[in-house]
């Protein structure tokens, strides 16, 4: 992630330039909107009916082969218009005909249009504003949120924020005004301690949907309405009162709508472009559930549209920025003199492929390794962040290749220069690791139907962009190097139904590509979709109320459970006895079974207790209505979830599936039963931390037992007592499962939490599944797999077994060189997802990333992601923390900074610099260490709950890295001053692009308003001097006294008050940078280290 | 007592040498680590019906038992330089089963972490010093006992 623009001497002056209102980044960003523009530059006005939306949605799913092709003339006419600031207002033309255009294509082909099934069910009545041109996206993204999520990050197309951002005003928020005393530790100026701080959570699955209700929910706000509910914001549209008002809100709801925009439509490197101009994109969330449906069955139509779409990464997306490109982001490419007389050449050279990356195209060229590669002294810089949230380093490749690589968003590797040995390697004091997330929701996903799925016969890897083809005849893998013959199948070319083109097909030309596997693929035929719920029913359970909660949210979402008419569903319940529900059609009602033997469970009726869900539908419903009501008296304290599990196992077995666990508090009867491991008074000890490590394996046992069985548990645990998460986390961790906690959980006394935990649920309903999965991750040969990181279990060096797989989760893995890379200047790692969809059939998801081997130290370090590289060592960190000590582990986060520091002190950098010099392309490694160390997970010396801190650690093995590197540097941005300099200009609307700004309490100002994005949580945090008028328009109060405490939801006073004091640090432990009770500031930090390195 | 050495040593060639060889498998023969750490650990199995406790014989109890019932025989020996020998092993293998993973029966190796490359890689240079250590003692002990031969 080198951003040799901002970090390096020279580019100071261009930092500068950003501000000014072409400066910025913006060009770029907007061409990642043009990508989008066809569909929603639709909508007529901001205020368009809530219908136009779902007018348009068609157009991000319909593929239309020729689209893009149609599009590009388009888009090229479109372009100059964004670069110069004079064409602000004169955007509305362009987006027209596109639209027009693709519409008209939408209509040619209406089968290819899936109903939006799947889970964005209650986000369309929200999307009512004039997101319309992002709301076809949104329709999209509902679905997809995680595709979005990343996007935002490694594109840096100039989201805002990204998408979920947009939620701050939406959901729980409390606000605290007047806060009088800065905190004791505070270096910064003291007016940051007056402040008021809205805090809101928000379900980080349901970003898109969110990203509705806070835009809702910000018009609504200044409606003067003190609770923007999420529910009715179509309404709120109307509720902005002056004229005024509604300009700045407007702006404000653009910049926030816009954001999440954005992520949707940035055109990545063999990414997900924008859904509406490729052919086969399929913008729901169960989205290969609908292509199956839709136009994939017959392959012809659909693998035109693929080929095809190899086509925008190369001719369509990049070549509409190349006007922008010299223009357009000063501070990325001309901010450097050094790289003046290379400049134009290579601008000209290399545009056509770079533009949406400013220096990526360039990495070719020495200088910009020279870039990657300035030294910066940290001592003495100060600001170091760039304008824009960090997008992954583009990989020194050849143009075309860099054309059909993986998607940073899919697959990332820390260094995107391969070191050639592993004495390099070493020598680099880098980690060498891949970040996944092959399952993610994709915008567009070629699906290639085919007799024989062409792999190599040594080392079974799937045919890909990256091998060579020797002649028509034969190719040489790129993994093994092997010569394979071309299969007479394979010559033959679906998409120009012609012969003799094996390099021109779908498989070749795309980096991600998903096969249709035949029974070879099979160990036994696909099983139906299972879902079995296992409900805690305890005193416990029944007093914290979430079970009223998850009955109405399956319920709702019962149509949107993924499968086909086999899905199957059942439920158990469990207190101190095990109760099964039979719901067997034909029954009138539920009969309820209780088994009280739970040392050793049976299982009473072995056909009737997973009842297919179509034909028991009445009933399954009926024990859904009345489940609440008939623990609601239970005095049962105990709990006995180990027979739980071991029953659901049992009744699992046969098929396999997913069992989702909801427990309220600590196991305590039968097998598994726990004792509380934390004591109180250790929380904020700032000596190691005990029992990160569970207590027993018992729960490990079973979920090996279910990830044989083809079961996944997923575990919600809504505790608010010590529940020894390190413990029950075992189920999901080898089951591959997911983890939910949401500590002190009470349906009135913690709404936030509560609407989490609902936004949660939907998501976590609705969205894709995949079941019996296995995936294998091969690399080229000299490479090896050290360790993986995420929830599964290990069956080989190189196979990863999943009993389910999402599309939230992600995974890490660390590499080390065997042998020489010597031979090769590429270096290919694929990953092969194998999985059985919800409808039954079986596909395999292949990724490929293929990247440059250098022999230099330089190289190493001018390629080097350091994001990738923070996540890597977050979760190398905390398996240290688990197996050792989390002592241990810090002083190793540490170290890594240090050594990097000395290394690259006595190997790269020739000039004698006094101070910490980094190079440019790790300036902000420190900064993230830093806010590694501070994080719930890693942090000592101030309180940390065990649990939290458990969970911390699972969230960080499972998440992927855009989500990951926002809860661990946030992305703060101030809002009152938004401008529209370097704004974004699409059709009518403007979306202001708001600087980083440094985490620290120097850069709040008494007179603002900052937004904290911290990935699954947002802060609004209000100066006590902030403008009434920001104030009135944005939050509908007349003034900072009169913003109200809650501005969300109705709650206790005593909950207020704690919630505002806890709230308030909350708050300032996200500012990183600065110096805190138990953790040093940034300076201090860099002093330690240079003291250290020498 | 000389000729009892000799063969304790050879049983331990023997039990290590599968070890060694299972570790090697799981390294490349991508056997499943759940199969594999269930034949290198002994496992306890509940036979339901008659509700009896059945001790599998498998690889790594023996071995430690064996090498801590030949360190007692030399105790009572009174063979001082052999027992030195022998003590680090013995300690190294009180720590190392003081220190294993959390389970819930006797043994070492844990599936979910052995597939890690570390884990495993200290695994197996762990099997191969340890046979080393074993053929060395073998020889040394095998010369004792014909000395002793020779000499009585």
């Amino acid at each position: 992630m080198s951003a040799p623009g901002f970090t390096n001497q020279n580019s100071y002056v261009s930092y500068g330039q950003n501000s000014t209102p072409n400066g910025g980044a913006a060009p770029p960003y907007q061409n990642g909107n043009h990508h989008v523009a066809p569909s929603p530059y639709s909508a007529p006005s901001s205020s368009a009916p809530p219908s136009q939306p779902y007018a348009t949605l068609p157009s991000s799913a319909s593929p239309p082969s020729n689209v893009h092709y149609n599009q590009q003339p388009f888009q090229q006419q479109h372009h100059p218009p964004y670069t110069t600031p004079g064409s602000y207002y004169g955007q509305q033309s362009y987006p027209t005909p596109p639209t027009q255009h693709s519409q008209q294509q939408q209509q040619q082909q209406p089968s290819l249009v899936p109903a939006p099934s799947g889970g964005p069910g209650p986000i369309y009545p929200i999307v009512s504003y004039p997101s319309t041109p992002g709301s076809s996206q949104y329709g999209t993204l509902s679905s997809s949120q995680s595709t979005s999520k990343h996007g935002v990050m490694p594109t840096q197309m100039g989201a805002p924020l990204h998408q979920y951002s947009p939620s701050w005003p939406a959901s729980t928020t409390a606000v605290q005004p007047g806060y009088s005393v800065a905190p004791p530790s505070q270096l910064a100026p003291t007016v940051n301690g007056q402040g008021s701080t809205v805090h809101q959570h928000y379900d980080q699955s349901h970003r898109a949907s969110l990203s509705y209700d806070s835009y809702g929910g910000v018009i609504h706000s200044s409606g003067g309405a003190d609770r923007p509910p999420s529910g009715t914001p179509s309404t709120s549209v109307h509720s902005s009162p002056g004229h005024h008002q509604g300009n700045i809100i407007k702006i404000l709801g653009y910049f926030l709508i816009l954001s999440v925009f954005h992520s949707l439509s940035l055109p990545l490197s063999g990414g997900d472009t924008s859904s509406s101009t490729t052919g086969s994109a399929s913008p729901v969330p169960n989205s290969y559930d609908s292509l199956e449906g839709g136009s994939y069955p017959d392959s012809m139509p659909p693998s035109n549209d693929m080929t095809n779409q190899a086509a925008p990464y190369g001719s369509y997306g990049y070549p509409s920025m190349q006007p922008d490109y010299p223009q357009g982001p000063a501070s990325h490419t001309d901010s450097s003199p050094s790289r003046d007389p290379y400049g134009q050449s290579s601008y000209q050279q290399y545009s056509q492929v770079s533009c949406l990356r400013p220096w990526g195209g360039l990495s070719g060229v020495p200088e910009l390794e020279v870039e990657a590669l300035s030294p910066i002294n940290l001592l003495l810089e100060r600001s170091l962040l760039p304008p824009r949230p960090l997008e992954a380093p583009e990989p020194n490749l050849s143009p075309d290749l860099k054309k059909v690589n993986c998607s940073p968003q899919t697959f990332r590797c820390t260094l995107s220069s391969i070191p050639q040995n592993q004495a390099l390697l070493n020598k680099a004091r880098l980690p060498l690791g891949l970040l996944l997330h092959p399952f993610r929701d994709l915008q567009q996903l070629p699906v290639i139907t085919s007799n024989t799925i062409v792999r190599c016969r040594s080392c079974r890897t799937y045919i890909n962009p990256f091998v060579t083809f020797l002649d028509q005849r034969r190719w040489k893998c790129n993994l093994c190097y092997r010569v394979n013959d071309v299969p007479d199948e394979f010559m033959y070319n679906p998409v120009t139904r012609s012969y003799g083109e094996p390099h021109k097909r779908p498989e070749v030309q795309n980096a991600t590509v998903e096969f249709i596997a035949s029974s070879d693929y099979m160990l036994r035929p696909p099983q139906p979709a299972a879902y079995l719920f296992v409900l805690d029913v305890s005193h416990n359970a029944v007093e914290s109320g979430y079970l009223k909660f998850f009955c109405e949210s399956l319920m709702d979402n019962l149509d949107k459970l993924p499968g086909d008419t086999r899905t199957r569903v059942g439920f158990l319940t469990f207190d101190n006895t095990v109760h099964f529900y039979n719901l067997q059609e034909g029954l009138s009602q539920p009969q309820m079974l209780v088994v009280s033997d739970i040392d050793d469970i049976f299982i009473p009726s072995h056909d009737s207790l997973m009842v297919n869900l179509k034909e028991s539908k009445e009933l399954v419903k009926d024990l859904l209505t009345s489940l609440p009501g008939m623990f609601s008296q239970t005095k049962e304290t105990h709990s006995a979830l180990g027979p739980a599990l071991q029953a659901a196992f049992k009744l699992m077995s046969p098929t396999g599936g997913r069992v989702t666990v909801f427990q309220t508090q600590l196991p305590t009867l039968g097998a598994g039963s726990l004792k509380s491991r934390e004591d109180p008074n250790q929380r904020s000890s700032t000596k190691g931390v005990q029992h990160l490590a569970p207590a027993t394996d018992f729960y490990k046992k079973l979920a090996l037992d279910c990830s044989g069985q083809q079961i996944g548990v997923d575990l919600f645990l809504l505790s608010s007592q010590y529940a020894d998460l390190a413990s029950l986390a075992c189920i999901s961790k080898y089951s591959a499962g997911s983890i939910f906690y949401y500590p002190s959980f009470h349906y009135i006394h913690n709404p936030a939490q509560l609407e989490k935990f609902q936004k949660d649920l939907d998501r976590y309903l609705t969205r894709k599944i995949g079941f019996e999965a296995v995936m294998r991750i091969r690399c080229t040969k000299g490479l090896s797999i050290h360790t993986f990181h995420g929830n599964f279990f290990v069956r080989s060096t190189d196979l990863l077994s999943l009993a389910n797989v999402n599309p939230d989760s992600a995974f890490a893995v660390q590499m080390s060189i065997d042998d020489s890379l010597a031979d090769s200047s590429l270096a290919c790692f694929q990953a092969a997802l194998l999985y059985t969809s919800s409808k039954g059939k079986r596909r395999i998801r292949v990724h490929t990333l293929c990247l440059p081997v250098v022999n230099q130290l330089s190289d190493v370090y001018a390629g080097a992601d350091v994001q990738a590289i923070t996540c890597l060592l977050a979760d190398m960190a905390i398996d240290r923390s688990i197996t050792s000590s989390l002592t241990d582990a810090r002083d190793a986060l540490t170290n890594a900074v240090v050594d990097l520091a000395s290394a690259y002190k006595s190997n790269v950098s020739n000039l004698q610099q006094s101070g910490l010099v980094f190079p440019a392309a790790l300036c902000l490694f420190p900064i993230y260490i830093l806010a590694l160390l501070k994080q719930k997970a890693l942090r000592t010396g101030t309180s940390t709950r065990l649990d939290e801190r458990v969970f911390a650690m699972c969230e960080f093995k499972t998440q992927p890295l855009q989500q990951l590197m926002r809860m661990v540097h946030p992305d703060l941005y101030r809002l009152d001053n938004i401008s529209d300099q370097g704004a974004l200009h699409l059709n009518n609307t403007v979306i202001p692009q708001p600087h980083l700004l440094h985490l620290s309490a120097e850069t709040l100002s008494r007179d603002g308003a900052f937004l904290m994005d911290c990935g699954n949580t947002f802060y609004l945090w209000i100066g006590k001097c902030c403008h009434d008028l920001f104030i009135r328009d944005v939050l509908g109060c007349p003034n900072y006294a009169s913003i109200p405490t809650n501005m969300v939801s109705e709650t206790v006073t005593v909950y207020k008050i704690h919630n505002k004091k806890k709230l308030y640090s909350t708050f300032f432990q996200y500012l990183v940078e600065d110096q805190s009770e138990s953790a040093s500031s940034y300076h201090e930090f860099l002093q330690h280290i240079q003291a250290m390195s020498k | 007592l000389a000729i009892i050495k000799c063969t304790f040593t050879f049983n331990l060639f023997y039990i290590l040498f599968p070890q060694i060889i299972a570790f090697d498998e799981l390294k490349t023969d991508y056997k499943n680590p759940i199969d594999q750490c269930n034949t290198l650990n002994p496992t306890i199995e509940k036979v339901k019906k008659i509700k009896r406790v059945k001790i599998a014989i498998k690889l790594v109890l023996p071995e430690y038992l064996i090498h801590f019932f030949f360190c007692v025989m030399f105790f009572c020996a009174a063979e001082w330089l052999t027992l030195c020998l022998n003590l680090p092993l013995l300690a190294y293998h009180v720590w190392r089963y003081m220190s294993r993973p959390v389970m819930s029966c006797p043994g070492l190796y844990d599936p979910t972490t052995i597939m890690n490359a570390d884990i495993l890689a200290f695994c197996q240079k762990e099997g191969w010093c340890k046979l080393a250590f074993y053929l060395l003692s073998f020889f040394y002990y095998l010369y004792g006992m014909i000395y002793v031969l020779v000499s009585s």
